[in-house]
């Protein structure tokens, strides 16, 4: 591999795991809006631990990207995992789209984990076997996590859809909203492409098992299927965002942008 | 919400071996989520290995006003501690 090459695997590399990173982090993000606002003080506690979570798995990959980044710039200004974090624009996240909407009622909200959290359980059981030892360790470690918010929100699901009339309303209304942003979690970017799929993995094998899953959870919740035939939405993973980010990241970078290097 | 929900005792085991521990109470609408409820609230800090949950009404509780008539008798019965044996010197940790 001449070294032009081998630049732009480590791009792709970079984008892959911020593209897992961003994920995580901005799910993270929107699921702590709850924090103190929960239905009941269990619920909050709930949400607030997945939140973290999911923010503990962002930190491993931004931690991962920052150590690639770093390993071919030994002169430029090395990058921390805060850097990644709160001084990247809108264009540079690479979070699914799914993972920015508004959080609305608690039906949208445990709709959205449960379609992502599914996503991410059988993404890193395959993640697991990448060639890529960081990448792999990353999964093995998160997916515990993720088993458990799969659980979580497919019960969820099921107590709202399978509910009364006023939940099961809300929750097929839920399921509708969210489902055009499902499409693009299961087809590839470019920088996924253009890894070698012993490193990332291929997308198009978990997609069976990810249909099956949502369906039997809808089955069970007498929630009817989406139409397939929806059109979906995309961009996010190539930083094509709907308008909710730009707010999300105004909050969340306001402090580290109004004093640069703050910490506490 | 709560008012609909019915109150679920939570009983906690910290270590393998060890007996399970009354660790407070919470709501939730079933034995499922009493267990995930009481795992986010009593164990996030790895306070436990397992957990029971039971719900509040099936627990018979005695009668405060008949604290006197259970529990004072023993009070001056001092006799019923096994403290009157003298222990040979090698019997340690009684």
């Amino acid at each position: 591999m001449n070294s032009k090459a081998s630049n732009n695997a480590k791009n792709d590399l970079v984008d892959y795991t911020l593209h897992l990173a961003d994920s995580s982090l901005i799910m993270g993000h929107r699921l702590s809006e709850w924090t103190g606002h929960g239905p009941m003080l269990e619920q909050d506690i709930a949400i607030s631990n997945i939140a973290l979570d999911l923010i503990g798995q962002a930190r491993n990959f931004y931690q991962y990207a920052a150590e690639i980044i770093n390993s071919n710039n030994e002169k430029e200004k090395r990058v921390t995992e805060d850097d990644l974090a709160y001084l990247r624009d809108t264009g540079g996240f690479k979070n699914l789209l799914i993972t920015e909407l508004p959080n609305d009622d608690w039906a949208k909200t445990v709709g959205k984990i449960f379609f992502f959290s599914t996503w991410q359980f059988y993404f890193y059981q395959k993640l697991i076997h990448s060639t890529d030892r960081q990448l792999s360790a990353i999964a093995e470690k998160a997916l515990k996590e993720v088993t458990y918010h799969v659980k979580w929100s497919s019960e969820w699901v099921i107590r709202l859809g399978d509910g009364t009339q006023e939940s099961k309303k809300r929750m097929k209304k839920a399921i509708t909203a969210l489902w055009p942003y499902t499409g693009e979690m299961l087809v590839p970017a470019a920088f996924e492409s253009n890894l070698e799929n012993r490193v990332c993995i291929d997308l198009s094998n978990i997609k069976d098992d990810w249909l099956k899953k949502i369906r039997t959870v809808l089955d069970e919740a007498t929630i009817d299927f989406p139409d397939e035939k929806t059109w979906m939405q995309s961009g996010g993973k190539n930083g094509i965002h709907g308008e909710h980010l730009g707010f999300i990241l105004a909050e969340m970078q306001f402090m580290q942008r109004a004093y640069p290097g703050l910490e506490w | 919400m709560n008012q609909t929900e019915p109150l679920w005792e939570v009983f906690i085991r910290s270590k393998q071996g060890l007996e399970h521990k009354h660790a407070g109470s919470l709501h939730a609408a079933d034995a499922e989520m009493a267990i995930e409820n009481a795992r986010d609230v009593y164990t996030r800090r790895m306070e436990g290995v397992s957990i029971w949950v039971v719900e509040s009404k099936y627990i018979h509780a005695t009668n405060p006003d008949e604290s006197e008539s259970f529990f004072d008798p023993a009070n001056d019965k001092v006799y019923r501690h096994p403290t009157f044996y003298n222990l040979p010197d090698e019997l340690k940790y009684m």
